[in-house]
């Protein structure tokens, strides 16, 4: 384990706040729903887990393949959906 | 890991992080939404290649999950969204903590960093996950979405979180070799009280603070991926994790202000379930109007605000809010929407409501542009709205809403509130807008209500 992580992670947070400031209130659900798919990256984890461990690890790993896979796929494809319906006057 | 690995995962770092960003500004927003997307493709490409997998598994995970995130993507109405996004931030929490889960059960002898980052995974997953399906159940109705209080309820919470806790401790003291035996019942205990945790936190919460459960939600589920990234010692999970936990944070804080409440006011005040009768006495009387009647006056306003609120979702008046808004527009009035931040039950849900609707996005505008032009709007025009156009945020020092702003309907020319009863709103807080001078109720179904607006105008 590398604790050098733990640097990583306070700056990806520092980055994170600084990066997200004032977002127009249409855009609250599209960030939600889009930054929501980000964090099923967990995937990469899962992927490990059902591809090399053992009985039990293998099954936990499957489902959770499966959830997160629902967190990418789901969360990308309905933020797709939702900015797609957000139109200026000209093209509405 | 493989050099060519460590670029491909700093690859998917940068595009989440120029994905997010884009996705912050209206212009930029898809665009980043798919570069995104391109990030994740990357991230999990260069996973599956890494060696040394039996795919058979990952296989079937990704087509069963691939096939119903697809499905539930496309199904979903626009009015079902706050559920759909409660069930994606429960499907992410719950596979990290089974990521954590998982490292447990196939890691002899665990490190004490490696065994703190597997109970924090846990933990915060769990919570998220258990959270979010609370969450789901109140916001679709198979719940009440009342707050859930009982006596002892804080009692027994900060004990679960000490019994967490202690068993946190117990499973890392086992993972280093400390205690002989225990760590798997330890790990079980921190397990359960994580999703005990979670339905506990939830269940106390009210419908119109869902917008801040939704996003602080999101903001876990974020946090327990980036926990889950020091479990399998991964850089850009923790990157990714740590992005998603901190926009999630914002939203929140966002939603916190738009209530003028702090955030621990919103996770352990059940509010409106304590709430006594108001302190101001209400004066006046309901002027009601027929929808006939509310067609002369519209027929003559020049500029027109709708305020849309929760109740415009359960009555799907949002297409029809559109068709009145056109019929307006083609009789030279100036149209806006004014959306309250906090309107519904998740961020942003009437604009999600209306763009659905096609109403172009010019036509949103925010309480703090509308409110100090409010004195030259004819009619103002409150959908299932209650609590955010609430005069008693602004008048009544003593009202449990004093302080939050407001969407200033009162200070219309007219405004017209279309409501099915006088019941108070979810705050249990009465309205005085409804009595004042300016003020006409009109009864009834607000789809109903403003499809007889929009037949009014084709007649006339």
């Amino acid at each position: 384990m590398n604790p050098l992580l733990l640097f990583v992670f306070v700056l990806a947070i520092f980055l994170g706040l600084e990066l997200i400031t004032k977002v127009p209130s249409q855009l609250h659900t599209p960030l939600m729903s889009g930054s929501n798919a980000i964090s099923g990256i967990t995937i990469v984890g899962a992927i490990v887990a059902a591809g090399e461990g053992g009985v039990l690890a293998t099954v936990l790993g499957t489902i959770a393949v499966t959830a997160a896979t629902i967190n990418v796929i789901g969360g990308y494809l309905v933020t797709e959906r939702m900015l797609g319906m957000f139109k200026r006057g000209k093209d509405a | 890991m493989e050099a060519w690995q460590t670029f491909a995962y700093i690859a998917a770092s940068i595009l989440f992080i120029t994905g997010l960003k884009m996705l912050g500004r209206a212009e930029t927003a898809k665009r980043g939404n798919r570069i995104s997307a391109v990030g994740m493709l990357i991230a999990v490409v260069a996973t599956l290649l890494a060696g040394g997998l039996d795919y058979t598994w990952i296989v079937l995970g990704l087509v069963i999950g691939g096939a119903v995130g697809a499905v539930a993507a496309r199904r979903v109405q626009m009015t079902g969204m706050p559920e759909m996004v409660a069930l994606l931030n429960g499907s992410g929490g719950l596979a990290s903590m089974l990521v954590g889960w998982a490292e447990y059960v196939r890691s002899d002898d665990l490190l004490a960093f490696s065994a703190v980052a597997i109970v924090l995974t846990i933990l915060i997953g769990g919570l998220a996950a258990s959270g979010s399906v609370i969450a789901f159940g109140k916001l679709s109705g198979r719940l009440d979405g009342k707050p859930l209080l009982f006596s002892g309820q804080k009692v027994i919470n900060a004990a679960l979180l000490a019994v967490a806790v202690l068993a946190a401790a117990l499973v890392v003291a086992h993972a280093t070799g400390a205690i002989a035996s225990g760590g798997a019942l330890a790990f079980a205990v921190v397990l359960l009280v994580a999703l005990a945790l979670g339905v506990l936190a939830v269940l106390p919460i009210g419908g119109a603070d869902m917008p801040i459960v939704v996003s602080l939600l999101n903001s876990y589920s974020g946090v327990a991926a980036a926990a889950a990234g020091f479990v399998i010692d991964n850089n850009v999970l923790v990157v990714a994790g740590s992005l998603v936990g901190a926009s999630g944070l914002i939203l929140t804080t966002i939603m916190c202000k738009a209530m003028n409440r702090s955030l621990a006011n919103v996770l352990f005040g059940g509010f409106g379930a304590t709430i006594s009768a108001g302190s101001a006495q209400m004066e006046g009387e309901v002027k009601p109007l027929s929808p006939e009647d509310a067609y002369f006056i519209l027929e003559a306003a020049d500029s027109v605000v709708f305020v849309p609120g929760y109740g415009m979702a359960v009555a799907q008046a949002q297409h029809v809010v559109h068709e009145l808004a056109l019929q307006l527009t083609k009789n030279g009035a100036e149209v806006r929407h004014a959306i309250h931040p906090v309107a519904g039950r998740m961020p942003g849900h009437m604009n999600v409501l209306l763009a659905e609707a096609n109403v172009p996005y010019e036509q949103l505008v925010e309480p703090d542009d509308v409110n100090p032009t409010m004195e030259t709007v004819d009619v103002a025009i409150v959908i299932g709205a209650n609590d955010v156009v609430n005069p008693a945020a602004k008048e009544d020092p003593g009202s449990p809403l004093f302080g939050m702003p407001i969407i200033e309907v009162d200070r219309a020319r007219t405004c017209f509130v279309l409501k099915r009863s006088m019941n108070p709103g979810f705050s249990g807080v009465d309205n005085a807008l409804f009595l004042k001078d300016n003020t006409r109720m009109i009864f009834g179904d607000a789809k109903a209500t403003i499809t007889a607006m929009v037949a009014a105008f084709k007649e006339g």
